[in-house]
């Protein structure tokens, strides 16, 4: 009995005499309708007419749900994503021209505000030094026009001062020879004296 | 039952759940169509309420079904180009379609549609159908050129048309058998290796030691299947853009 089981199990994919009577004990024991087809079960031309209606059934009924309903819906989504993608690419290069365009504009004003700032400081110095100049110029004016007053005040000085040490000189002279001589010389003697000996 | 829990094939049997017999053919509602449903029904339901609230910018899940439409649609106009765009909904269901049913297959106890031979021919053979009608209809007869490749020396086009014409007859063949051979090798295997795992585990504490490796082993079956699910999905969708770049541009 086990010797011829174990024979059974061993011949049941390959043989199929022998399948018929492993088939019907299969199915008694699984509670399962007899087929009573010995022959392999993808192979059995009894199941082709059943299987051949129920896949043209399904397939058939999934080729239209497909067609109708999936393929257009996510076909939808699919281009929806496109043309959001493509609209948004290009929204950002058109702000992307505008951020450029702004930058060339601000670079531009830039550049300007600097060529205007060397001018006016430029125009600041000049000014500057202009007044700095006339300022100057005054100073020295006015100092020249003191140097001259100081100086002629000085030459009226040193010559009175002259004229004095002349009468000082005359007196003094007057007053020695007075004194070694004992008489008088004449003024105008004593006047010539000294002027000859300060020459 | 141990024949039940070892045996490999028995989660692809078809199992009747509404019996309906309609002119002498079997037109039951059986555990394939239910799970054909409940593909369409997440595949559709989540494309329909990821996307409900329309966001400009997506969610997580909203991303995923963005995702998958762009795949596809990248895929189709690398292929076909921007004419071939008209079959984008075909080509989207087909994608998402075999995507989720695989996916839902990977569930213990759930049934994998697409380990069907018929399933996937009954797809492959609408792809290659819109192919053809299609083709005929834009071109008329000039869709024979496919047929006829270009620069080819007169002596040998007997040949080379006859090695065009099984290339593409064979493509519903080879687009079908592709996906279902993926998902059934790869759901046997899984089997086999969890199923290792419980005849293991009845063996005694030596047994349950033993069986970390194949559980493990489950375990990274598991990932491939995932990656398997998505690339068989993938690659059934770029043979079809492919094919379907043919109906649009014959004259290669």
């Amino acid at each position: 009995m086990f010797v011829t089981s174990a024979f059974a199990q061993e011949s049941a994919p390959s043989a199929d005499t022998s399948h018929a009577a492993i088939g019907a004990d299969t199915h008694s024991g699984t509670g399962v309708p007899a087929e009573a087809h010995g022959a392999f079960p993808p192979f059995d031309p009894a199941t082709f007419p059943s299987q051949l209606l129920w896949l043209a059934i399904t397939f058939g009924l999934f080729y239209l749900f497909l067609k109708r309903v999936v393929v257009p819906r996510v076909g939808g989504i699919i281009d929806v994503r496109n043309d959001r993608i493509s609209q948004d690419l290009d929204q950002a290069a058109k702000l992307k021209g505008e951020a450029d365009a702004a930058v060339a504009a601000y670079e531009q004003e830039l550049a300007e505000a600097k060529k205007n700032a060397s001018s006016i400081g430029q125009q600041a110095a000049d000014a500057a030094k202009a007044e700095a100049e006339t300022a100057r110029k005054k100073i020295e004016a006015a100092l020249d026009e003191k140097l001259g007053e100081a100086e002629a005040r000085i030459s009226s000085i040193k010559a009175n001062a002259m004229k004095e040490v002349g009468s000082i000189a005359e007196d003094t002279a007057s007053a020695i020879v007075e004194a070694l001589v004992g008489g008088k010389a004449s003024k105008a003697e004593i006047a010539a004296a000294v002027k000859s000996v300060a020459r | 039952m141990a024949a039940d829990k070892v045996d490999p094939i028995h989660q692809f049997h078809i199992i009747k759940l509404v019996p309906i017999n309609i002119g002498g053919y079997d037109l039951s509602f059986t555990n394939s169509a239910l799970f054909m449903v409940a593909t369409v029904v997440v595949a559709a339901a989540f494309l329909f309420l990821t996307t409900s609230s329309r966001s400009l910018v997506p969610g997580r899940l909203q991303s995923i079904s963005e995702m998958a439409y762009e795949f596809v649609g990248n895929m189709l106009r690398d292929a076909a180009g921007t004419q071939g765009m008209k079959f984008f909904p075909f080509v989207f269901s087909l994608f998402m379609f075999v995507l989720v049913a695989n996916l839902l297959g990977l569930f213990p106890y759930f049934f994998t549609v697409t380990s069907h031979i018929i399933v996937t021919f009954g797809l492959a053979a609408l792809v290659i159908g819109t192919v053809v009608v299609y083709g005929f209809m834009k071109h008329g007869l000039g869709f024979l050129k496919l047929f006829v490749p270009h620069g080819v020396p007169v002596f040998l086009l007997p040949l080379v048309v006859l090695i065009e014409v099984i290339s593409f007859v064979s493509r519903p063949v080879s687009l079908s058998v592709r996906l279902f051979a993926n998902m059934l090798a790869g759901h046997i295997t899984l089997k086999v290796f969890s199923g290792f795992v419980v005849s293991l585990s009845a063996l005694g504490a030596v047994g349950v030691a033993g069986s970390v490796l194949p559980l493990a082993m489950a375990v990274a079956l598991t990932a491939l299947e995932l990656l398997v699910a998505f690339l068989q999905a993938y690659v059934f969708a770029v043979l079809t853009c492919m094919y379907l770049n043919d109906a649009l541009h014959p004259g290669h």
